[in-house]
């Protein structure tokens, strides 16, 4: 036996509950951060990702508190990311009991952040978050691929999918390895609340373009969707909210099935 | 009642291990040095930052040196970079290891990925302290980059496969070590804290 593929339940906070949203808008409100985390854990979730997207760094102090009471209920690891731009933001969530920080707008505006805290924590602790959209404006310095007769680039977008970059997925995705990432989460834009699967093409390029694991996420609406990105990408995690806030599915039960079609799970 | 120490080198995540250890029913002080006397029954390094840091926190925050400290009595439990830095050298970085246990620090194989990131299976070797009602094949959480490698394979009480055989449990004299986090490990995790608790007991 090796290595497992990870279950990683996502539980997108705001002002101090879990919500969810589609294509990273209209919010729903899907419970208590706290009870989410006890509960995934005991059902056999292998880590957990907060992320925090509450509107202002006013209110978004209360995150330290969450940081505090989720290390104390669980003990599997977790990332907690969300409006996280300088070295202190994160040392504010890794001595509060996170395991990882993850890191999105605040690497494109100052990428040196990420060796920073590599230096200071080490690799493991940096996850750098990517949103990713499918541009199908063609730009010749590009990485371009086709899929169904049409040709695009995957870009970079930040502000929680507001704002365009210009930047090149692949490319940053290196570059970040370079800079000192230890794991990448990588969330399709176009995939993200659909429920009809992850953006294989996406997740196969990028686990491919660096040697640093790769955690897939956007548009999980059943375990055949982690089967598949699995099964057809060298990802290494797969992250998912609404089939586990809205019970469709328990952790376990996703797990088994995934065991099932020979996935390596933990059980 | 357990009075233990966790050592700090100021850099990460301390929270979960001094939880752990106080769901487990000790009591737990936070030590940036060694200079004042000894009075835990056992003491932890955390696997949390870089080799080079860590180890200089140990050594030029204190007057006292950490095996003066420990002497060959107090149970010492290293997780992750903190069994790494029980060993001569480490490839992460240039300082010299603690030592009290003969051995290097390698990188992990470039043909598999790094940091070997999450659950594997730990296959035990041979009976320790620090497995005792542990079963062969448990899931324990691994992060790291760099892997020990003793001149003494009696040491290890337990393996991992990733490219290579890591030495994920380790056991000598008073010195325990583990490649994986248990305290983020589960409940598989929560017994090994026990059974360290349970040495530093006696």
């Amino acid at each position: 036996m090796t290595l497992t593929k990870r279950i990683i339940p996502c539980l997108d906070v705001k002002n101090g509950r879990v919500v969810k949203g589609l294509h990273f808008e209209s919010i729903k409100d899907a419970g208590d951060p706290v009870e989410l985390a006890e509960k995934y854990s005991n059902e056999g979730a292998d880590e957990l990702v907060f992320l925090d997207i509450t509107a202002s760094d006013e209110q978004r102090k209360t995150i330290k508190d969450l940081v505090r009471k989720v290390a104390t209920v669980i003990d599997i690891p977790f990332t907690v990311g969300g409006g996280v731009k300088s070295l202190e933001d994160a040392r504010n969530i890794l001595l509060n009991g996170a395991d990882k920080v993850g890191i999105n707008t605040g690497a494109i505006k100052n990428p040196q952040v990420i060796t920073e805290l590599m230096e200071l924590f080490g690799r493991q602790c940096v996850v750098v978050a990517i949103d990713a959209k499918r541009n199908f404006d063609i730009q010749k310095d590009k990485n371009i691929f086709s899929e169904n007769g049409k040709q695009f680039w995957f870009e970079v977008f930040i502000y929680g999918g507001k704002e365009a970059t210009g930047i090149d997925v692949i490319e940053w995705a290196k570059k970040a390895e370079k800079l000192g990432a230890g794991e990448i989460l990588l969330t399709s834009i176009d995939k993200d609340g659909t429920k009809d699967g992850y953006d294989i093409l996406l997740n196969r390029e990028i686990a491919n373009s660096v040697s640093i694991p790769v955690i897939a996420s956007g548009g999980c609406g059943k375990p055949d969707d982690m089967v598949d990105v699995f099964k057809k990408s060298n990802v290494d995690a797969a992250l998912a909210a609404s089939i586990f806030h809205y019970q469709t599915h328990g952790v376990n039960g996703v797990k088994m099935y995934l065991k099932d079609k020979q996935i390596p799970v933990r059980l | 009642m357990v009075h233990l120490a966790i050592f700090d080198y100021g850099a990460g995540n301390i929270f979960s291990l001094k939880n752990s250890l106080e769901k487990t029913g000790a009591t737990v002080d936070v030590i940036t040095n060694f200079d004042k006397p000894n009075i835990y029954s056992g003491l932890l390094l955390p696997g949390v930052g870089n080799f080079d840091p860590a180890i200089k926190s140990i050594r030029k925050s204190s007057k006292t040196d950490f095996n003066d400290y420990v002497k060959d009595t107090t149970p010492v439990l290293g997780i992750c970079l903190g069994m790494e830095m029980f060993f001569e050298k480490s490839e992460e970085g240039n300082e010299k290891g603690l030592g009290v246990i003969n051995g290097d620090v390698i990188i992990l194989p470039s043909s598999m990925k790094v940091p070997h990131m999450g659950w594997n299976n730990l296959e035990i070797k041979k009976s320790g302290t620090i497995l005792e009602g542990v079963n062969d094949s448990a899931w324990v959480y691994f992060v790291h980059s760099y892997s020990v490698k003793p001149t003494n394979n009696d040491v290890i009480t337990a393996e991992s496969d990733y490219g290579i055989k890591v030495p994920a449990v380790v056991e000598q004299g008073n010195f325990f070590g583990t490649q994986f986090h248990p305290e983020k490990s589960g409940k598989v995790g929560q017994i090994m804290i026990q059974n360290f608790l349970d040495v530093c007991k006696k």
